[in-house]
């Protein structure tokens, strides 16, 4: 059970097993159901459905990378949204109704990171605490009501941030969907690609996600680097919340509701470990992707919308598998040695596989 | 190496008598009492052997000593000059030159070896963006000169889990010798090691000696301590009970005295 020294095929270029499997799904669609997924209206809507939940998911490769996890993001997109929205609609703030949002995003990241930094309280345990009570602030500070933007398309924010550039008045062509938010989304996933494969913030994150004993003793700030970590991820939830409240032209109070599952999934199936340690953004990415087009895909070749969860959940399992077995040899060799030795055995076995495996 | 290591570390090269001098330290964790008026002095080119039983508080010494814990009361001196407690952190023992290679905390597994080698002060532009290729070849240099890894199949991209229990104690000490250590701490990196590994473990040892820098050594395997020790310091529930020369005392007696300790009480 020897492992090669050298980087295996699948390792050396980022992301490769998810793009695969993008690759594979995208093509058999396009056999399956070419009218959909031959025209381009199908791929400029992905455009506008994807910066959300890309923003999302890329913000929770840095903290599952981190060995973390943020279950309160969906609050951010309700409660940011809603200080966004109603800061733009009823108070005409403009260009400071953004700032405000993102800065109602800093202050939730930078309360669950203090929480789980200084406090100490495990992150999932925390983030779990703060989805309640930022959902229910926006839930009360809204009293329930929605907020429709109405013609928000006139103002510059709307224009900067989500607008048609191409967009003619009387035509309904696809070029007229073209949204800028995808290029405000590919610029941050570009910084942030750097941030975490050449900045020493994302080598931190890393070597904190693979153990946090050995983060503090080669001198990293554990627990700073950590409320960093969580303020990014509620930047970019506020940011998402902004993005998707503007796309909607309406702000309502469970809009975040329906990211939580799908952003974790899209960040493991795109390889990012769930021990830690170990992330991709280029993997997150086609993750998104591959989850964002199962929906019409599935629906598409003619089955209905209730598979799309059950489809979903099983890619998302097998990856899981697929990767544990690919990226994790100790769990391979010990999973083998479970069938080949015999149940007295088994645990002298399980430690000689591990060794020999390294 | 002489030209990288001299630019990588910002260590003041002054005279000094003994590179870490503790001085009446006390640590409690709680109600619990670890260390007890321990005053102890790490000369400049010695090896110090730590022994003791478990929970004697050799962890814990080495903690305080390296800025991982605060002590509780007491005082330290690095190169003769006292430091601060408070502000005493490992940040601030890596500038002062002293390095610790931990049993298994040394090295994050997941991790390529080149930023094992750098993490903690990687070298990066003024934005913080690290400066991989410079990296990958200093990393490169020290695998094969301070290390001597060659041909054995491992690259600076290799990953620390890929090695062997042994490799990456080299690893951990090659780093910190890089770093120009005065002074390399040592918390059992013979634990749990094949008895081939080890020799290769005692040999980097040796090497810390050679090369006229100081080394403190826990060690639970009285044998291996005896034989690559200057100096033996005892140390029973939280106090310094001895020191010797381990020509004072053989193995067998060593033994002998750490079970009477225990059997006084």
């Amino acid at each position: 059970m020897a492992v090669p020294r050298q980087q295996g095929l699948l390792r050396s270029i980022e992301g490769l097993p998810i793009i695969l499997v993008f690759v594979l799904l995208l093509l058999f669609f396009m056999w399956q159901a070419p009218s959909a997924f031959l025209a381009p209206n199908m791929y400029t809507t992905f455009l506008t459905t994807l910066p959300p939940l890309v923003l999302l998911a890329i913000g929770l490769t840095f903290v599952i990378g981190a060995g973390e996890i943020d279950l309160s993001f969906p609050s951010v997109i309700a409660f940011s949204g809603f200080v966004f929205a109603v800061l733009f609609k009823e108070y005409n703030w403009g260009w400071f109704a953004v700032l405000a949002a993102i800065a109602s995003g800093v202050l939730v990241g930078l309360i669950n990171g203090v929480l789980i930094a200084k406090v100490g309280i495990p992150s999932f345990i925390a983030t779990l605490g703060t989805q309640f009570f930022w959902t229910g602030m926006a839930a009360v500070l809204s009293g329930g009501k929605s907020y429709a933007l109405r013609g928000a398309e006139a103002s510059s924010v709307w224009q900067a941030i989500v607008g048609r550039p191409f967009a003619e008045a009387g035509s309904f062509g696809w070029v007229n969907q073209v949204a800028v938010s995808p290029l405000w989304t590919a610029a941050i996933c570009i910084l942030l690609w750097f941030i975490l494969t050449r900045h020493r913030f994302g080598e931190h994150i890393l070597f904190i996600g693979d153990s946090n004993a050995v983060s503090r003793v080669v001198g990293i700030d554990v627990e700073r680097e950590k409320i960093k970590l969580f303020v990014l991820m509620g930047t970019l939830a506020s940011i998402a919340a902004i993005i998707l409240t503007l796309e909607n032209k309406n702000f309502f109070g469970n809009q975040g509701s329906g990211y939580l599952l799908t952003a974790i999934a899209s960040v493991l199936i795109g390889g990012t470990s769930i021990f830690g340690g170990r992330a991709t953004i280029v993997g997150t990415i086609f993750g998104c992707f591959v989850m964002i087009i199962m929906q019409p895909g599935l629906v598409a070749i003619g089955l209905t919308g209730s598979w799309v969860l059950t489809v979903q959940g099983l890619i998302f399992l097998l990856s899981i598998i697929f990767y544990l077995f690919v990226d994790e040899p100790q769990r391979r060799a010990a999973f083998f040695a479970r069938f080949t030795l015999s149940a007295s055995s088994q645990e002298i076995g399980r430690t000689k596989a591990a060794e020999k495996s390294r | 190496m002489g030209a990288i290591a001299a630019e990588a570390t910002q260590a003041p090269a002054r005279e000094f008598t003994s590179i870490v001098r503790l001085e009446h330290v006390e640590k409690y964790f709680g109600a619990v009492h670890a260390l007890r008026d321990i005053s102890l002095s790490i000369g400049k080119n010695e090896i110090v052997g730590l022994i003791g039983d478990n929970g004697a508080g050799k962890s814990t010494l080495i903690k305080v000593m390296t800025g991982v814990l605060e002590p509780t009361s007491g005082r330290i001196f690095v190169r003769d000059e006292e430091v601060d407690p408070a502000e005493y952190s490992v940040r601030m023992a890596h500038d002062l030159s002293i390095e610790t290679v931990y049993q298994d905390r040394s090295l994050a597994d997941k991790q390529p070896l080149w930023r094992n080698f750098f993490v903690g002060r990687q070298i990066t532009n003024r934005f913080g963006f690290i400066d991989i290729q410079r990296e990958k070849e200093i990393a490169a240099e020290i695998l094969l000169k301070s290390i001597g890894f060659r041909g054995a199949g491992i690259s600076v991209d290799s990953t620390v889990a890929q090695l062997s229990g042994g490799e990456r104690q080299g690893i951990a000490i090659g780093r910190a010798m890089h770093y120009d250590a005065d002074l390399i701490v040592l918390d059992e990196p013979t634990a749990a090691l094949a008895v081939k590994e080890v020799r290769k473990v005692l040999d980097f040892v040796r090497k810390i000696k050679e090369s006229g820098r100081a080394c403190v050594y826990i060690e639970h395997n009285l044998a291996h301590v005896h034989e690559i020790a200057d100096r033996l310091v005892v140390l029973d529930r939280g106090r310094v009970v001895s020191e010797m020369r381990p020509s004072e005392m053989s193995v067998t007696e060593l033994t002998d005295y750490l079970i009477s300790l225990h059997q006084e009480t």
